[in-house]
């Protein structure tokens, strides 16, 4: 090594072609750092094909068989698309407002980080007692979300008895079981509203419980890296609070914002358990549970189906996932 | 499809001691020569995950040890199981699990089972039995005596061989307080116009009327299920069950238009309300009636609410058409199947054989009185009003429904006709659309 090092500059001197002095650069690595370096690339993904890709093959593929998960594997028939227009045509009524559902709370859930920045912000500034509102704040994210559902079903929520109903002015809420839209719109074409349900507006406030918790302790850790220096080369120059975080700390918050949009893209695509958790009630229904509820249920036996709503779900994941991966080569390449 | 069956009570005679004559054979022989095989059988405890409950009997050694999988996951049925198993005397390892778990993932379980499992009878049962993924226990019925035909009939396949062996049942009936209707002198309704002018006396002296509740979208099947028999009969029902009637039928509008009348004397917002909560609101005089099966009484503490207990009593669902009277009841049968290969098979047999028999639901029953043993010979002495009365309905019963979820497609049931029912709930007025859907939707199942 010791020798390769300085004859690298050499021939940079002497201005050679750049291929040799290329091959001479990757001669920097020994025969136990290319091992190393394969096992530490390989083994990620041989296990990345094998628990990410094959299965998400599998899944594309049985979206067009149908199969009860019970009969020989011999028994997996081929039906084309019949899948996908069975649950774009006859279970559209099931399928577009679990969509809608997903994309309302992909929504708000960029209000709820928001609302976790602010948070932060106000908490970063040292005021009397932080440890302990950065406590509070932080206690529901080491609930599992399907406590959380738990949770405020039975304390928050029931109608006999739920803390909200409890202190509520007039007659009780059914927040778990009322699915009157708070709002609606109808598409052409569709021959059911869509909209808000009320009882998954109660799920929302549920969600944004944890969520906030969760993006307050991540902009938390960022806003304590930011250099305290471009903070007072803001305030000399004269910057209020809001441009001083508009023009300089927000911007030098960008890889948390990163972080905090893709959390909460996926954690409104793959939101689930804290429905699960109240039995799915009818209008909160989103993707993830009418993938399951095909799949996994005692009923089962319509695992194409139940695969269709799957892959519909992974062409979603997959837009995103693309502009994401595009933006960041973008940003790069600048 | 579903065979219609009734109970009718089974020959008693000579035949019926067989299999217990043999059993006290075997086991004599080996308590004469088995004070060794004691000590050897009692070092092999090495399995102790949390969930597993070891029932260790030198008696059965010979058969090895034969595991049991089970769904009976809360505290009381669990040690009546328990309990069950002790009876037999047989070297059992139960693998209890979370019942919604269990019964959520018996797909992928039922293809690597334990020998023995907890199951359902019925379209449930015969799913399974179809695709030859449990085991055939014919042979077994053949020992099992004290078992009506009816209990065969459900617990066969539809190829007319055995897959299954009841436990207990328990009949869905309309609860209430003895001491509400007393004290307001209100007469049992035999007739819907009865129960209709009750309702509207109750709702008049301030007790509301039905307690209802529907959350996870399976309670209010009951109340669809005892409309469809009393206005359309048995017959009709399993055949919109099995697949073969139209759900646009005006016989099943009908059904949801005397379901309408009934919505106002609800207690309100029913799909968010837990069958718990309802039963509460019946148990505290709020709500008059509640139509639930018999374990409506497990919401209450044994000890600690015994005279509330002792003060619920309930009466089959009025009759709505004179043809069909009050002839069907819906009662739920609970038991066991065979993996379709078990590593112990004849260790399995013989559990099964015993769970069978009249000792076992006796155990069972000694822990906990909420349900009704299905074997002739169970110990009905000490039965208390409720098993008594639930035993006399079903005896009378000319059809035995098991429930809506049972009696059809799993995924039919709980998918498209359990949300159309919650959708009806919430707004009765849509009820064209929403059996128009259920029918489109029924076209891309496959009824057995």
């Amino acid at each position: 090594m010791s020798v390769e090092t300085p004859s690298r500059s050499v021939p940079a001197e002497q201005s050679p072609p750049v291929l040799p002095a290329r091959r001479r650069r990757f001669q920097v690595l020994a025969t136990s750092d290319k091992r190393w370096l394969m096992l530490m690339v390989g083994i990620p993904t041989v296990l990345h094909v094998m628990l990410v890709w094959i299965p998400m093959l599998f899944t594309v593929g049985l979206s067009f068989t149908k199969w009860n998960n019970l009969d020989p594997l011999t028994d997996i028939t081929p039906v084309g698309f019949e899948n996908y227009w069975v649950i774009f045509t006859i279970f559209d009524s099931r399928l577009f407002p679990a969509l809608f559902n997903n994309l309302a709370l992909m929504v708000f859930l960029f209000g709820c980080s928001a609302v976790g920045m602010l948070f932060a912000y106000l908490l970063d500034k040292n005021i009397r007692g932080t440890a302990i509102y950065q406590s509070i704040y932080y206690f529901p994210v080491v609930l599992s979300l399907a406590v959380v559902g738990f949770i405020w079903k039975s304390v928050m929520f029931s109608r006999e008895s739920g803390l909200l109903n409890i202190l509520w002015p007039g007659g009780p809420i059914d927040f778990v079981g009322d699915q009157t839209k708070i709002f609606q719109f109808t598409l052409p074409f569709f021959e059911f509203p869509l909209g808000i349900s009320r009882n998954f507006a109660a799920l929302l406030i549920a969600m944004a419980w944890r969520h906030i918790g969760y993006v307050m302790v991540l902009y938390l850790a960022g806003l304590k890296a930011v250099d305290p220096a471009l903070r007072e080369a803001a305030a000399i120059d004269g910057c209020n609070e809001w441009q001083s975080f508009r023009s300089v700390v927000f911007p030098a918050l960008r890889p948390i914002n990163v972080v905090v949009a893709v959390i909460t893209v996926i954690e409104a695509l793959r939101a689930y358990d804290i429905i699960a958790a109240l039995n799915v009630p009818r209008g909160t229904e989103v993707m993830g549970t009418l993938v399951t509820s095909s799949l996994v249920g005692e009923g089962a036996g319509r695992v194409g189906i139940g695969s269709a709503y799957g892959v519909v779900l992974l062409v979603l994941c997959l837009g995103f996932i693309i502009w994401y991966v595009y933006n960041n080569f973008r940003e790069d390449q600048r | 499809m579903i065979g219609k069956y009734h109970l009718a009570s089974s020959s008693a005679g000579g035949a019926r001691r067989r299999g217990f004559a043999r059993r006290a054979l075997v086991l004599g022989a080996i308590a004469v020569a088995g004070a060794g095989i004691v000590a050897c059988g009692s070092d092999d405890d090495s399995d102790s995950s949390a969930d597993t409950d070891t029932t260790d009997e030198a008696a059965g050694a010979d058969l090895g040890t034969i595991t049991l999988g089970s769904n009976y996951s809360d505290e009381v049925p669990r040690a009546a199981l328990a309990a069950a198993v002790d009876a037999c005397g047989l070297d059992v390892q139960i693998n209890t699990v979370d019942h919604n778990t269990y019964q959520e993932n018996f797909n992928t379980y039922v293809q690597q089972p334990d020998d023995v499992m907890a199951w359902f009878a019925g379209y449930r049962m015969r799913a399974f039995a179809s695709r030859g993924v449990v085991g055939d226990i014919s042979d077994v019925w053949q020992d099992l005596d004290g078992m009506s035909e009816g209990f065969k009939s459900a617990s066969s396949g539809l190829d007319g061989n055995q897959y299954f062996v009841p436990l207990y049942y328990y009949p869905w009936a309309v609860h209430y307080r003895t001491s509400v209707f007393e004290e307001n002198g209100y007469d049992i309704p035999t007739t819907w116009d009865e129960m209709m002018a009750l309702a509207e006396q109750m709702e008049a002296d301030g007790i509301v009327p039905f307690a209802a509740a529907n959350d996870g979208r399976w309670p209010q099947m009951g109340m669809f299920d005892m409309l469809n028999l009393r206005i359309n009969g048995y017959d009709f029902h399993v055949a919109l069950m099995g697949g073969l009637e139209s759900w646009e039928d005006d016989r099943v509008k009908a059904v949801f238009e005397a379901w309408e009348e009934i919505l106002p004397y609800y207690q309100p917002d029913v799909n968010g309300r837990t069958w718990q909560d309802a039963a509460t609101a019946m148990g505290n005089g709020d709500a008059g009636m509640y139509l639930l099966g018999t374990f409506v009484v497990d919401n209450f503490d044994p000890e600690a609410q015994a005279d509330l207990i002792a003060d619920i009593d309930f009466f089959a669902f009025p009759e709505i058409n004179p043809e069909h009277g009050q002839d069907a009841v819906e009662a739920p049968i609970d038991g066991f199947m065979m993996a379709a290969s078990p590593a112990n098979e004849e260790g399995a047999k013989a559990l099964l054989e015993c769970l069978g028999s009249a000792d076992a639901i006796n155990a069972y029953l000694g822990v906990t009185p909420s349900v009704v043993g299905a074997h002739a010979d169970t110990d009905t002495s000490a039965y208390n009003d409720m098993q008594r009365k639930s035993a006399e309905l079903v005896g009378n019963a000319k059809y035995i429904a098991q429930f809506l979820d049972r009696d059809t497609d799993p995924d039919f049931a709980s998918t498209v006709v359990g949300v159309a029912i919650a959708d009806f709930l919430a707004d009765p007025s849509q009820i064209d659309s929403i059996l128009a859907t259920v029918e489109a939707q029924k076209q891309t199942y496959e009824f057995e």
